[in-house]
């Protein structure tokens, strides 16, 4: 799960890393109040989108107008916030048809000595979440990672104790912090690290952080992902989500308990399992065709959930024929059987359905769906299905 | 000859008075499956499906020689279950929660490597010792006693490779899902090494995904140290950057872990990699004929 700029500094804030002082205004008027609010000297107006990138990206409604502006005065304040809200975003994480931009924040500037980037994320490898840092601040860190790997250093550490002060100071002197510097990031650091692990994060990054003219390191960025498994102990959450920066029908998935991810395709696909889910697109696009969606309706799902399964895929105006693979394990081919029979009357097929079962119960799932009088083509195996489905496309 | 498990292992239940627990126990005891008991806090005494049910995982062992435990407690319970079992010194334990929180995995991953214990998951269907001893959510009927070792981070995705192998005759010795998630118990590498050294097993056959290194680090392993033939599938192709794929440690971030590197590292090895789905079984079959 994602969380906005602004909501993140808020939590920097309880964890006690600095931020500079922020407003978050959803009409050009509350920016222009939040600039006098907050002193009238230069500030930053920031658009409050899940995606990185905004300092360069521009509006599709305002082509000279970028994500991220720089303000003198109230005016101009209000101005930028005007071209900001209610338009899309476009940067190179958002795709062609950009995000939109709902609230702005309204933030103090300051004095800038230095640009950094930190990062705390989990490193599978070593099975530990890891902190990185780099002098490269402020630009692509993706891109640092790849051609110069030896510009990040990075120090390990057990989420129990956090980082140790020594590890702080390696990672100071490699990045060439000095003097009382070394204190604040001390910190810094650690309080960020607690701050990963207390709210469970999978991804921490702040790029750029900033050392200032007198030394003090603060956070001019925050990017904040959760671990979604850790929703149940972190009841805030929900107040956090913002769901108009999710895929309307990935939410209605997720509500219904099931994994789905939409796709540029015209195949949609219903399976039982990721791993045979992500296989399932594999083989359409090695048959020639392009697949629709990933989902996987689980081991446990019931006939109403597969039922919200075939509403969802169908809803997608690209699909032009469905494919649906289950190799019954805990489900059972009787269920997804019955389902189909239900969705071609509830939700009505107005495409080619080619199924494909196998494992648990498949007799019986087969006899259900050769006594309906659903228009279905049937498959032997996984290529077969392929192959048919595809072929349905002409 | 087998990994992990076999006819002569004590399994338990833990989790076992719950709808899914109990199912499930149901289905390792149809099996053929030594189930012994079953553990869940506060409801020792109690009996299911036959079972006695203990109130710890120490009780469980004590009064029933348990070698072997299958977990099936939820989320927010499932780390403590996991170091229970391992501080019980239960030797195979067999996590099928899914929806662990990763940073819980971290602790437990280190507790279970300090131990003596070997932890296999979380959010894997099991594991299988064809005809032998079912611990898991798999359906029994599809495995066939053979000669190719399994290992697979998804669930009906081995489900499809042993359903190929049977048809095609080769069989299973053991099947091994490892698990979905970012941190999981036991790695292809360990499942390797077990395979390697497993007199049944004549050739390996692993289903790996998207997101991480670790199909990266088996090819390296595979060829300094494994003899036998591999053969390998690589879900995830057409899985777009950034997006989670159903399972929490299937994705692609910052350009990392994506299939096409992974298939690109296990051909560097030598190990025959199935282009589709459909052809598991027939790369694996390829792999043998190509050894002999």
């Amino acid at each position: 799960m994602k969380i906005h700029e602004y909501q993140g500094k808020q939590l920097f804030n309880k964890f006690g890393v600095k931020v500079l002082e922020n407003r978050v205004a959803k009409t050009a008027a509350e920016a222009e109040a939040a600039y006098n609010d907050l002193g009238g000297k230069i500030a930053v107006v920031k658009s409050q989108i899940h995606a990185g990138g905004r300092g360069k990206g521009t509006f599709i409604e305002n082509p000279d107008q970028h994500g991220v502006q720089l303000v003198k005065s109230a005016a101009e304040a209000k101005a930028a916030a005007e071209n900001m809200l209610g338009n899309r975003l476009v940067t190179i994480q958002t795709g062609p048809e950009g995000k939109t931009v709902n609230q702005v924040i309204v933030e103090a500037g300051c004095d800038i000595a230095r640009e950094l980037y930190l990062g705390i994320v989990l490193d599978r490898a070593e099975m530990k979440p890891v902190l990185m840092c780099s002098q490269e601040g402020g630009v692509e860190i993706e891109k640092v990672a790849h051609e110069t790997p030896e510009k990040i250093f990075k120090e390990h550490f057990n989420p129990a104790q956090g980082i140790e002060s020594f590890q702080v100071r390696k990672l100071c002197k490699l990045l060439g912090i000095e003097g009382k510097s070394v204190r604040a990031a001390d910190k810094f650091m650690k309080s960020l690290c607690r701050m990963y692990v207390d709210t469970d994060c999978s991804l921490l990054e702040i790029n750029p952080l900033v050392v200032t003219g007198d030394g003090e390191l603060v956070a001019l960025d925050s990017k904040i992902n959760f671990d979604s498994n850790a929703a149940f102990r972190h009841k805030d959450w929900e107040e956090m989500r913002d769901l108009s920066e999710e895929e309307e029908s990935e939410v209605r998935a997720s509500n219904a308990g099931l994994s789905y991810v939409k796709l540029e395709g015209n195949i949609g696909c219903l399976v039982n399992g990721a791993g045979l889910a992500m296989s399932t697109m594999d083989i359409i696009k090695l048959h020639g065709g392009q697949p629709a969606n990933f989902l996987d309706v689980g081991g446990g799902a019931n006939a109403e959930q597969v039922t919200e399964a075939f509403r969802i895929i169908l809803s997608d105006k690209n699909v032009k024929a469905v494919l649906v693979n289950i190799f019954g394990g805990i489900m059972k081919c009787t269920t997804i059987a019955e389902a189909i029979v239900v969705a071609a009357k509830s939700v009505g097929f107005e495409v080619p359905l080619v199924v494909r079962l196998e494992g648990t119960e498949v007799e019986g799932g087969r006899k259900i769906l050769e006594d309906s009088d659903v228009d279905l083509i049937t498959a032997t195996d996984l290529g077969d299905a392929a192959e048919k489905v595809v072929a349905t496309l002409g | 000859m087998s990994i992990l498990i076999n006819k002569d292992t004590k399994v338990i239940c833990q989790g076992i008075t719950g709808r899914v627990g109990e199912f499930h126990t149901r289905g390792c005891l149809e099996y053929g499956t030594k189930m012994v008991g079953g553990v869940t806090p506060g409801k020792g005494g109690q009996e299911v499906a036959g079972l006695p049910v203990f109130d710890t995982v120490a009780d469980a062992k004590e009064q029933t020689g348990a070698d072997a435990t299958m977990i099936f407690v939820p989320p927010p319970f499932a780390a403590d279950a996991i170091l229970e079992a391992i501080d019980a010194e239960i030797k195979v334990v067999i996590a099928i929660t899914e929806g662990v929180p990763v940073l819980d995995m971290v602790r437990v991953y280190k507790a279970a490597k300090e131990s003596g214990s070997v932890l296999v998951g979380p959010n894997c269907p099991g594991v299988i010792t064809a005809d032998e001893c079912k611990i898991g959510i798999m359906p029994g009927y599809i495995h066939q006693k053979g000669s190719v070792g399994i290992m697979s981070r998804s669930g009906t995705l081995t489900y499809e490779a042993v359903w190929q192998t049977s048809s095609l005759g080769l069989g299973q010795t053991t099947c091994v899902g490892l698990g979905g998630d970012p941190i999981v118990g036991t790695s292809f590498i360990d499942c390797l090494r077990m395979f390697e050294e497993d007199g049944e097993t004549e050739s390996i056959l692993m289903m790996g995904e998207i997101g991480g290194t670790a199909e990266e680090e088996a090819a390296a392993y595979v060829k300094e140290n494994v003899t036998k033939p591999v053969a390998a599938f690589i879900a995830g192709r057409t899985a777009p950057p950034g997006k989670r794929m159903g399972h929490a440690g299937a994705i692609i971030s910052g350009g990392k872990g994506t299939a096409a590197e992974k298939i690109a590292a296990l051909e560097d090895a030598g190990i025959e990699v199935a282009q589709s789905p459909a052809d598991m079984g027939a790369a694996m079959a390829r792999a043998i004929k190509n050894s002999q």
